[in-house]
């Protein structure tokens, strides 16, 4: 408001027509659509999103060159629709909470949180230091342990690199498993080229490790066990607080890749003897680029740092703190410790319902991972005699994938459904479902009736299919040898 | 007396803070925010519906007001960036959110 009228007291005459105008468009469009109106004074300067990112030419979005295999082009008649976003495990959606948190850091307070000399630093360091505080909150931590980086990756680079390298020489051994996040199993991989032993654990079925194979793996010259908290691909809850005791009892550092978990299940650092843990804030409704370590001091886990420079962050993490996104991150945090039952509740309550809603119209849908012990807003499903990609390619209204995001651009099947066991056939039919806080009702039962529609084309399509329904088992079948 | 004179100036000031609330929340252009916010003021007021500790209805009240500046502000750039509308937007799935307050 107060912008327009500083317009008007210019006398800006293109702008004052517009301002003007806007009034009565905005009472026509009201009486067409009574459901949301643009307010006269914001009209003015609407941009819409996609405005800002085209250039001259109208540009259709398509994925990049490099993303394989895709070619995207839009539905007819639906031309000016955004597609549901049901891909929370890839980022979900800023909270406009965060966003109000962070403005004013990305406007007016602009200090470096490190200026010691003068007002500007202090107002952004102590802005800063809250935020740490509601992270440390959220774990059960104290801020003084909490160590600002630029994602759950680097954290988890950091976590990895940092204890082997310190401790190298005296302890040589690393344990992880085969289902970790891609940034892990290359951290390991970079450590056994550096002359480290990794074991990679192999999970049951249902996902989850078994303790008796850890306690088997465990080695006097173990320095560190990197076990994920929640799965990204299929949403399995690790037993942490098992693995915690087993290695506080052995003397063992215990690090979690907590990305996905933070905020959403409840995760204690003491009680679960957690030494090393990794934040994301993107996967909490905070901004993209920021995350956080958390690093126990009693008893104290030293690392050495994959950064140097102007020791910021107790020498762990040099580079000045991204103060905006820092104070986002530790909104995120508050509000997830405030909300945590709520949207637990809810998540669960519409995973219910879109499991339900597939299985009861569907046959042969099998959900991969344990069945309790899974966070309920990650629904990974394998619909058999159905190719993975055709059914995303033909869910053009809404935006799912097939798992992380960061493999999404090859056509491999999961490295995560295979190591669980997956058949190849099952592991290419699968495809992720993330339901967040801002998931409705309507969105499940949107997703429910596209996909049953579109499963059945596919399946009618399908000879497989076909065969199946002849009542032929497709597993006996011998098939003839290409010559 | 006294407390029977607070709870319905309490009565009246939760009354309009429930209003505000629900209209500016009404307003974020974004399908999936103006839905939790209105979802979300609905549940948090029905939630605190049988409180009697005044001290708590106050702390309550306040952190209302604080979220009312917050959906004030939010709601008018959500505005200001809006973009194309969501495909369950569109005509034969519209929703009416006015109507229901």
């Amino acid at each position: 408001m107060s912008f327009a009228r500083l317009t008007l007291a210019r006398g800006a005459a293109p702008m004052l027509r517009s301002v003007r105008a806007s009034p009565q468009i905005a009472r026509i469009a009201s009486m067409a659509v009574p459901r949301f109106v643009v307010s006269p004074s914001v009209s003015a300067f609407h941009t819409g999103a996609k405005r800002m990112q085209a250039t001259e030419t109208q540009v259709l979005i398509t994925p990049s060159a490099e993303s394989l295999g895709f070619e995207v082009s839009r539905a007819e008649g639906e031309s000016n629709t955004r597609p549901i976003y049901m891909d929370m495990q890839a980022t979900s959606p800023t909270d406009p909470r965060v966003l109000d948190a962070m403005l004013p850091y990305m406007t007016e307070l602009y200090g470096n949180p490190h200026s010691r000399t003068h007002s500007y630093g202090w107002e952004t360091e102590k802005a800063v230091d809250k935020a740490r505080e509601e992270i440390a909150s959220l774990i059960g931590a104290d801020s003084k342990e909490i160590v600002y980086t630029s994602g759950a990756t680097e954290s988890n680079n950091l976590s990895i690199k940092g204890v082997a390298r310190f401790y190298k020489g005296k302890k040589n051994h690393i344990i992880t498993t085969q289902t970790e996040h891609k940034c892990v199993l290359d951290s390991c991989r970079v450590l056994s080229d550096e002359g480290f032993d990794v074991t990679y654990l192999s999970v049951g079925k249902n996902g989850l490790i078994s303790m008796d194979d850890l306690k088997a793996a465990i080695r006097p010259d173990t320095v560190l066990v990197s076990i994920m908290a929640v799965n990204n691909e299929i949403g399995v809850i690790q037993p942490l607080e098992e693995i915690g005791k087993l290695c506080r009892s052995k003397k063992i550092f215990f690090h979690t890749d907590a990305a996905q978990a933070v905020g959403k299940i409840p995760i204690d650092v003491n009680k679960m003897n957690i030494d090393l843990l990794s934040i994301s804030g993107h996967k909490i409704y905070g901004p993209k680029g920021v995350g956080a370590l958390y690093v126990r001091r009693r008893p104290r886990v030293r690392l050495v740092p994959l950064l140097t420079g102007g020791g910021q962050e107790r020498g762990l993490r040099s580079g000045t703190v991204a103060a905006p996104l820092a104070v986002g991150l530790g909104e995120a945090c508050r509000i997830a410790s405030e909300e945590m039952a709520y949207d637990h509740e809810r998540v669960k309550r519409l995973s219910e319902r879109l499991v339900a809603g597939i299985q009861s119209k569907v046959s042969h849908v099998f959900r991969n991972g344990d069945e309790v012990q899974t966070y309920p807003g990650c629904v990974n499903l394998s619909f058999a005699y159905v190719e993975g990609e055709s059914l995303l390619m033909a869910l053009k209204d809404i935006a799912l994938s097939s798992g992380s995001a960061c493999t999404s651009a090859s056509l491999e099947p999961s490295y995560v459904l295979r190591a669980l066991g997956a058949e190849d056939d099952m592991a290419h039919s699968s495809i992720r479902f993330g339901i967040g806080r801002f998931t409705t009702e309507e969105e499940i039962d949107f997703v429910i009736s596209r996909v049953v529609a579109h499963v059945d084309k596919l399946r009618e399509m399908s000879p497989l299919w076909e065969m199946v329904q002849e009542g032929i088992d497709i597993s006996k079948i011998e098939w003839a040898q290409h010559a | 007396m006294s407390s029977a004179v607070t709870s319905a100036a309490h009565r009246s000031q939760v009354l309009s803070l429930y209003r505000s609330l629900l209209h500016h929340s009404s307003k974020f252009a974004a399908y999936n925010f103006r839905d939790y916010a209105i979802r979300r003021t609905r549940d948090a007021f029905h939630a605190a519906k049988s409180e009697s500790d005044p001290e708590k209805i106050q702390a309550m009240i306040h952190k209302a007001q604080k979220e009312l500046e917050v959906v004030k502000r939010q709601s008018l750039i959500s505005q200001l960036y809006s973009g194309e509308k969501l495909v369950l937007e569109t005509s034969k799935h519209q929703r009416n959110f006015i109507g229901r307050h």
